[in-house]
């Protein structure tokens, strides 16, 4: 079992409710659910949907097609008409007059959502009591009257559908057997962070990443100290002085942001200051598409800053994953005392994935700073066999510790002497990149063993990818998939010269195609990529494919 | 008592001979000493100019940032570990050109730090441009026929955002600056002191012309009278005031309501959140059965 459902209508008209409610039926039901929302950079108006696929085995990963649509106003209607599948079923202010049931059954057209809420039930078959469970908990707080209105109002929208439909009426759905939990990557990550013992967060706000700051904000109980900043350059420096004065920080932004963020990291690789930067792609150049998604920022992400110094890029797939990548970007930050980059995107912001009850790693490595240096002075940049100095954070005991954005001696002052000191410097600040490659992961191969066409994704994708693979193979063809989180630096891969390579991603130029034709000689065939600020789904892939 | 020397520094100096930020050096020393602060408990951060190699010349905990970002960073490690004594000490272009825009927003957070600009009125260290804070009309090595925009007014723009301890200094005055340093770095809340530096190679006054200029603040200033001290804060051709321009009872700190929560010790020090604490908001993600 397999379903789309799209609620359509403008920003501010309740979609987002509706698709909550009946989002929590289906999953109370023991349904996977997948949602996604997808709306115009406005505040008020446009045309934007809310997006539930639903299956009775798990599948996160988005479809542009509707089984049911239901519009919540006629321009709704007109604008996602062509999103619905030949012989589906569109419910609309003409079919099931939303406000004047809300009415009639609730005593006022505030309840228009719970009607949308109950005809969207009764045309999928979800049983009128799973929706009346949901109600009563969404609206318990306000009390019994408000909680039955609502049930009224829902009962309405059921019927006014099941009439509606008529014969093609659907069985009444089974309960399924889910036992899931119900989140999005955003939602994950502050918690990940808060448990690596980030202590630091500063940031400015920006779609697609304003959530992570929020998150932050929302629970001071996590012991995060949040500040909004002036701007992102502000917010940068201030990661990199709370870090320096041994708090564990991140900041969040996208393209934009990033881009004023640049000098920053680069003086995190020179000062050697440990920072973790969540980068939450939407589709540029400059403001771009700012709700919509892409995965367009790899090669900034990859070379953004001035000079050479070591990083490591970091691009999670889903909530669980993103849990574990978190924690993983503290411990790396800190350990090799570089920026980590988090690439996420506005499907990972937005979208909530059904997954097994999600979990922290057993591992959560804590801080740990130098002892009292043997000798009188702490030098901060001492010269080691690994390019990795014991670090000590501003304030910690009676030695000195000096961190210079300058090309400096070991002890952290500024220096002219291109003879030793200079060229000694910039290996240690690279030659931890070989430790590092070492240990990151290799990616997460799917039904690759006898296939002869394997293709390479990267971050968010995973879901759709999948599918892909999953269709093809129901389809004959030896389809497998290598997926990639850990994007830089580069794991050593041994791939098979005689398959045909593929890489997946949501931009226009093959980024990590090129990145692996280049650093890894992969023999990269071609490149699908999706640039329209939608999310990449199996329908395009396998379109592309056949 | 901490002794003057504990402050001494091994690194060479780039500054040129005889420059009066040696005489801005030697106050902050003086300063430190009074305040009986032991060098491991002061943290100089600073950005890029002639000014901000300073933090290398004394003995302390150093962050010598990027320019224009010495007041954020000093900010995060403020916040990180409000047990040092932060100081951000830089010049005219990095604090009011550069980062102006941090200066702005300091002034509304009230971060608990002393914001030292050497004013030099150029930029000296890029070999002599004018900075955010040279007269109209001055001729320089990038403006040829005199620069043609007007100085920022930093100094009643601070007192006008309420920022709680406004001083003007004078590099000159060693004795006199050391004094306001004392005050400043004392002061609860963000201090900021605009030191008066002649540059005897790029500058348009020499350090005699300017003693010409300087004077004491009234000593029937009342450095709670806002608009009187806005008035003396825009004196900077003729006759300027140098002393306190503004002080009022502090407003309260930046970060006063986490200090609250999690008290004074340095983030190091303190455990982050529990691992079950966690996994308890996590298990809110899970679907309850019907």
């Amino acid at each position: 079992m397999e379903q789309s459902l799209f609620i359509a209508g403008t920003a501010g008209e309740g979609i987002q409710t509706i698709g909550d409610v009946v989002a929590q039926t289906f999953l109370r039901h023991g349904y996977h659910v997948f949602t996604l929302k997808e709306y115009e950079s406005r505040i008020r108006g446009g045309n934007s949907s809310y997006r539930i696929r639903v299956s009775d085995r798990p599948l996160n990963a988005p479809r542009h097609s509707a089984d049911i649509l239901l519009a919540l106003n006629p321009r709704a209607e007109d604008h996602y008409a062509a999103t619905l599948v030949e012989n589906g079923q569109m419910l609309g202010p003409k079919n099931v007059p939303f406000g004047e049931l809300a009415d009639e059954t609730g005593g006022s057209a505030l309840y228009a959502n719970s009607v949308a809420a109950g005809a969207l039930c009764a045309a999928v078959g979800l049983p009128f009591a799973t929706l009346k469970c949901v109600l009563h908990d969404a609206f318990a707080r306000k009390g019994t009257e408000i909680v039955s209105a609502n049930v009224s109002a829902a009962r309405a929208g059921f019927a006014k559908a099941q009439e509606v439909i008529g014969d093609q009426k659907p069985e009444s759905l089974p309960l399924g057997e889910a036992q899931v939990s119900f989140s999005s990557a955003h939602e994950t990550i502050p918690l990940a962070a808060a448990a690596a013992g980030c202590r630091f967060m500063a940031a400015y706000p920006m779609s697609p990443s304003t959530g992570i700051i929020t998150a932050f904000a929302r629970d001071p109980e996590l012991g995060v100290f949040v500040e909004q900043a002036e701007d992102e350059i502000a917010a940068i420096n201030m990661c990199l002085g709370a870090s320096a004065a041994g708090a564990r920080a991140i900041t969040a932004t996208s393209g934009g942001g990033f881009a004023l963020m640049a000098e920053g990291i680069s003086l995190s690789g020179m000062t050697e200051t440990p920072i973790v930067i969540l980068l939450a792609q939407r589709p540029g150049p400059a403001t771009g598409l700012p709700t919509r998604t892409a995965q367009e920022d790899l090669n900034f992400a990859l070379h953004a800053g001035h000079g050479e110094f070591a990083r490591v890029l970091l691009a999670p797939s889903d909530p669980q994953d993103a849990i574990q990548l978190t924690v993983r970007a503290f411990d790396l930050a800190s350990r090799y005392q570089i920026p980590v980059i988090l690439l996420t995107d506005q499907l990972l912001a937005d979208a909530h994935f059904s997954l097994p009850a999600l979990h922290l790693p057993e591992e959560l490595p804590r801080e740990t700073f130098a002892e009292d240096a043997p000798t009188a002075e702490y030098a901060r940049y001492e010269l080691t066999e690994d390019g990795l100095s014991p670090r000590r954070y501003l304030g910690q005991g009676k030695q000195i510790v000096c961190i210079d954005s300058d090309e400096h001696t070991e002890n952290g002052h500024i220096t002219e002497d291109l003879a030793s000191i200079r060229p000694a410097m910039v290996e240690k600040r690279l030659k931890r990149k070989q430790a590092l490659m070492s240990e990151m992961s290799a990616p997460a191969a799917y039904r690759v063993e006898d296939a002869e066409l394997v293709l390479i994704g990267w971050g968010s994708t995973r879901g759709a990818l999948t599918e892909a693979v999953d269709r093809l193979r129901d389809a004959g063809r030896a389809v497998g998939l290598l997926h990639f989180t850990e994007l830089w630096p580069l794991p050593p891969l041994n791939l098979d010269p005689d398959r045909r390579y593929i890489v997946v991603e949501g931009n226009a130029t093959g980024q990590f195609a090129s990145l692996l034709r280049a650093e890894a000689h992969v023999p990269v065939d071609t490149v699908i990529g999706r640039f329209d600020g939608f999310p990449l789904d199996a329908e395009t892939i396998v379109g592309e494919l056949s | 008592m901490t002794a003057f020397d504990a402050y001494k520094s091994l690194v060479e100096n780039q500054w040129c001979p005889g420059c009066p930020n040696f005489g801005i050096l030697t106050a902050l020393k003086k300063a430190l000493v009074t305040l009986d602060k032991l060098p491991h408990e002061v943290c100089l951060v600073s950005g890029i100019g002639q000014a901000a190699k300073t933090p290398h010349y004394l003995s302390c905990h150093v962050f010598n940032g990027l320019h224009g970002r010495a007041i954020p960073a000093a900010i995060g490690i403020h916040v990180a570990n409000p047990a040092l004594t932060t100081l951000v000490t830089s010049g005219d272009g990095c604090v009011y050109g550069e980062g102006g825009n941090h200066l702005l927003h300091a002034f509304r957070r009230n971060p608990d730090l002393t914001v030292l600009v050497h004013d030099n009125r150029i930029y000296a260290l890029t070999k002599g441009q004018g900075s955010p804070t040279t007269r109209r009309g001055v001729k320089t090595r990038l403006q040829f026929d005199g620069v043609q925009i007007d100085p920022s007014q930093m100094l009643a723009t601070a007192i006008v955002h309420d920022c709680s301890f406004v001083a003007r200094g004078f590099a000159g005055d060693i004795e006199g600056l050391a004094s306001i340093l004392v005050r400043a770095i004392g002061h609860r809340g963000l201090s900021l002191v605009d030191i008066l530096q002649p540059c005897i190679t790029w500058g348009h006054w020499s350090m005699d012309q300017w003693k010409d200029h300087v004077i004491t603040v009234p000593s029937d200033h009342d450095p709670t009278d806002r608009a009187a001290a806005v008035s003396l804060a825009l004196e900077t051709d003729g006759a300027v005031p140098v002393g306190v321009l503004y002080e009022t009872a502090p407003r309260e700190p930046f970060a006063s309501s986490y200090r609250a929560r999690v008290g004074s010790r340095p983030m190091a020090e303190t455990p982050p959140i529990e691992r079950t604490a966690v996994e308890k908001r996590l298990s809110r993600f899970e679907i309850r059965e019907t």
